[in-house]
């Protein structure tokens, strides 16, 4: 039987072997770990689903493999192992391009008048003229091909496909809504209009670039999946989204006083302590209450609808190596302050550690970053889409404050910074969400009794 | 511009054929006197005499061996198959002999003749009475198959009909005998094959022959009132030769393709032009080819029965309403 490169994602279209635990002839058993894959958010391990020998690995360590590429052969016996016969090398390249064929493409602008009728009858009798002899001629079909029918188990019609082959759409990132989830025209043409007009202006190619800067030594970075994944979503988002950006100060005497007791009440009597709780902790809780309390502003656009959501589930940027990954705290508007602290601590190690099941990192309303522990000040983050919202945290300062009798008192303030999606939130809507976080953070006793 | 049922459009068009050629001759079983059993032919005794309007005896395959004789040497009959369940019975000259003359004779002999046939259900005649049987002829080279649904067309097909060199089989449909429509005053000649956009719309292409276009008319009306789903319903009226570019045409615009045939579902015309737009059409095709058709059955005589089996409005809204999802 075949292993298959598995798609963790529905944007991943391959994956990295990082590792093989098993060797040729090795014994497999249900369960046991095959092989370990790196994608461009996360590894992961995968294990087998049947017992048997492995007769063959197709794909080294080391190598990447398109998804649904064979990368191995499990034969079900030491026998059989022994008698498999390695394959070709070329057989574990990916077979069919996810993007329609461009090839032999023949845009038909006017139908030929074949088969066409006995015209010659307009008055009187009319002369003898044979019948038509090519009525019912053997007719081939077009030698046009715009990609397979089948993409990931979901088919597509003939007219979507040619649709997506001449306008460049890729099908695998399309839903489908025809029967049975096929893709129609209707979806391709609805993906053709979300495109910008015209190709969205690439910059200079690499060449251009490299000559630019033939005389500055420089080393090359390659790269890597995470990079580019990080690349086109972003891109995407500030093509796509339109971003309004609304901030506030807050002040946070109060916060830090009750942060500070509650971490000190941590320990328990043998010493170690129940949960340690970071002021992000603090946004992220005030972030959820927050998109609870004013409900139209925790949704996200869904291309022709909104989605409303009745909990809040809330993404927290974490820089790892290499990138960053924005694992999401399920709804963190029902959890206390402490098993937020908890839980994030646990997803930001594994972030690093690239151990995220994709499931851990995708979905979620709305997103916070905090770049505060570098001095900023403030900042206006990118929209991670299909979220609608994302909070930007900036660092915390003790800033001069004017007292009610004109005179001078300092406070700790930080510069929060919402960045809206205008297609889900209008700026009132905005205004009214970036208030209830400034007032659960400058009072945060409310979201102990939230 | 008068009002005509498809009857009175019949007689109409056979006299305005005779009246201008003298070599067109009519016969069939009580067509001269009697004015036909389905009363298509009432007055053409009394106009052209019994020379050129001939009651004939009951036997079908004498009816088609006199035009075939008639028409190879000079005149241009048009016969009368009552029903065309009949048809079967003198096949060897369907078959064999009329559309295979000019064939086999180097072009020297021309069989110029118009079988006109009463075809089709939902007249409680039973099932050797109600059958649709176009796809029998169609399938034969060298015949031309027509089958015209409304007054206008019967008058503009017939007069194309007789006036071509080749035989021709003319379907009537039996259902539509009393139908009434609005034809033009003067000589109507029309063109075979060429189908007939008889409602535009955007959303999707029926095509239809007979009595299946008014009710695919209906189906496209019921559609359009109570799911806004807009359908371009194309009278198909010739079988062969196949207006393949207005079929193809509409396609091309709407996406999708329903046909609605009256014969039973196995061999149908639908079967043809589906495989034709598959073939030279696929690429604007947004979903598959759905064929409406009476089942693989004979027509039951009971009129419950018979309405059940046929393609109705109804149906065939429905049909297209499921697979256009929505």
């Amino acid at each position: 039987m075949d292993i298959l490169m598995p798609q963790l994602g529905e944007t991943v279209a391959e994956g990295k072997i990082t590792r093989w635990y098993k060797a040729t002839g090795d014994a497999v058993q249900p369960g046991d770990n095959l092989f370990e894959i790196e994608t461009d958010k996360t590894s992961m391990e995968v294990p087998a689903t049947s017992a048997g020998v492995l007769a063959e690995i197709r794909v080294a360590t080391g190598d990447v493999a398109p998804v649904g590429a064979v990368v191995a052969v499990l034969a079900a016996s030491a026998e059989a192992a022994e008698a498999h016969q390695p394959a070709a090398k070329q057989s574990a390249q990916p077979q069919a391009p996810l993007i329609p064929a461009q090839a032999g493409i023949q845009n038909q602008t006017s139908l030929d008048p074949r088969f066409r009728g006995d015209e010659r009858i307009v008055v009187g009798i009319p002369a003898a003229k044979p019948i038509p002899m090519d009525l019912f001629r053997e007719v081939r079909t077009p030698e046009r091909n715009y990609g397979p029918a089948r993409i990931g188990g979901i088919s597509v019609t003939p007219l979507a496909r040619r649709l997506a082959g001449e306008n460049g759409i890729d099908l695998s990132r399309i839903t489908g809504s025809g029967p049975h989830g096929r893709i129609v025209a209707r979806d391709v043409e609805g993906q053709i209009r979300r495109a910008p007009a015209g190709a969205p202006a690439a910059g200079p190619s690499a060449s251009d670039i490299l000559a630019l800067y033939r005389d500055v030594p420089f080393n090359e970075v390659p790269l890597d999946g995470m990079r580019k994944t990080i690349a086109a979503r972003l891109t995407q988002a500030k093509q796509i989204i339109p971003h309004f950006y609304l901030n506030a100060d807050v002040s946070i005497d109060a916060l830090l006083k009750l942060r500070a007791e509650a971490n000190a009440a941590a320990p328990r009597p043998d010493g170690a302590a129940d949960y340690r709780i970071s002021v992000n902790d603090f946004v992220i809780k005030a972030l959820a209450l927050a998109l609870i309390r004013v409900p139209a502003t925790n949704a996200v656009w869904a291309d022709d609808r909104i989605l409303r959501f009745n909990r809040a589930d809330i993404g927290v940027a974490v820089a790892i190596d290499g990138g960053l990954l924005t694992p999401v705290l399920r709804a963190a508007n029902e959890k206390s302050l402490s098993a937020i602290s908890n839980e994030m601590r646990s997803l930001a190690e594994r972030a690093r550690d690239k151990k995220l099941k994709p499931e851990e990192y995708q979905g979620g309303v709305s997103a916070i970053s905090n770049l505060g522990m570098y001095g900023v000040r403030d900042f206006a983050a990118i929209i991670n889409p299909p979220q609608s919202t994302i909070l930007a945290v900036g660092a915390s300062q003790r800033r001069p404050v004017e007292t009610e009798d004109g005179g001078v008192r300092f406070e700790s303030q930080m510069t929060i910074t919402l960045s809206c999606d205008h297609r889900v939130i209008d700026g009132a809507l905005g205004a009214q969400l970036l208030a209830a976080v400034k007032n659960y953070l400058e009072q945060p006793l409310t979201m102990l009794v939230a | 511009m008068a009002e005509l049922t498809y009857r009175d459009a019949v007689a109409r068009g056979i006299a305005q054929e005779m009246a201008r050629d003298p070599d067109v001759v009519f016969l069939g079983e009580d067509v001269a006197k009697a004015g036909g059993v389905f009363k298509a032919t009432v007055g053409l005794y009394e106009q052209f005499g019994p020379l050129r309007v001939r009651d004939t005896p009951i036997s079908e395959q004498a009816i088609l061996g006199a035009a075939m004789g008639a028409a190879m040497t000079g005149l241009k009959p048009i016969a009368e198959i009552m029903f065309s369940d009949f048809l079967a019975v003198c096949f060897d000259y369907i078959a064999n002999e009329f559309p295979k003359s000019r064939y086999m004779t180097n072009g020297q002999v021309k069989c110029p003749l118009v079988v006109r046939t009463g075809n089709g259900a939902g007249s409680r005649f039973g099932a050797q009475h109600s059958q649709s049987v176009e796809n029998w002829c169609m399938m034969i080279p060298g015949l031309k198959v027509v089958a015209p649904s409304s007054p206008r067309d019967v008058i503009g097909l017939l007069a194309a009909a007789v006036r071509d060199p080749d035989p021709v089989i003319f379907f009537e449909h039996k259902s539509l005998y009393p139908m009434k429509g609005e034809v033009p005053d003067g000589e109507i000649v029309d063109t075979l094959g060429t189908a007939k956009i008889v409602r535009p719309g955007k959303d999707a292409t029926i095509l239809a022959l007979a009595l299946m276009v008014p009710r695919a008319l209906e189906a496209a009306e019921k559609l359009k009132a109570e799911h806004g789903i807009d359908c371009e319903v194309v009278d198909v009226r010739s079988l062969v030769p196949l207006d393949t570019q207005t079929i193809l045409g509409s396609v091309a615009r709407t996406h999708r393709l329903f046909t609605v045939e009256e014969n039973p579902r196995l061999c149908g015309w639908g079967a043809e032009i589906a495989s034709i737009v598959a073939d030279e059409a696929f690429y604007d095709l947004d979903g598959p080819i759905v064929r409406i058709t009476t089942p693989h059955i004979p027509l039951p005589a009971a009129d419950v029965l018979e309405d059940t089996v046929l393609p109705t409005p109804g149906r065939i809204a429905e049909r297209v309403r499921q697979s256009l999802g929505s």
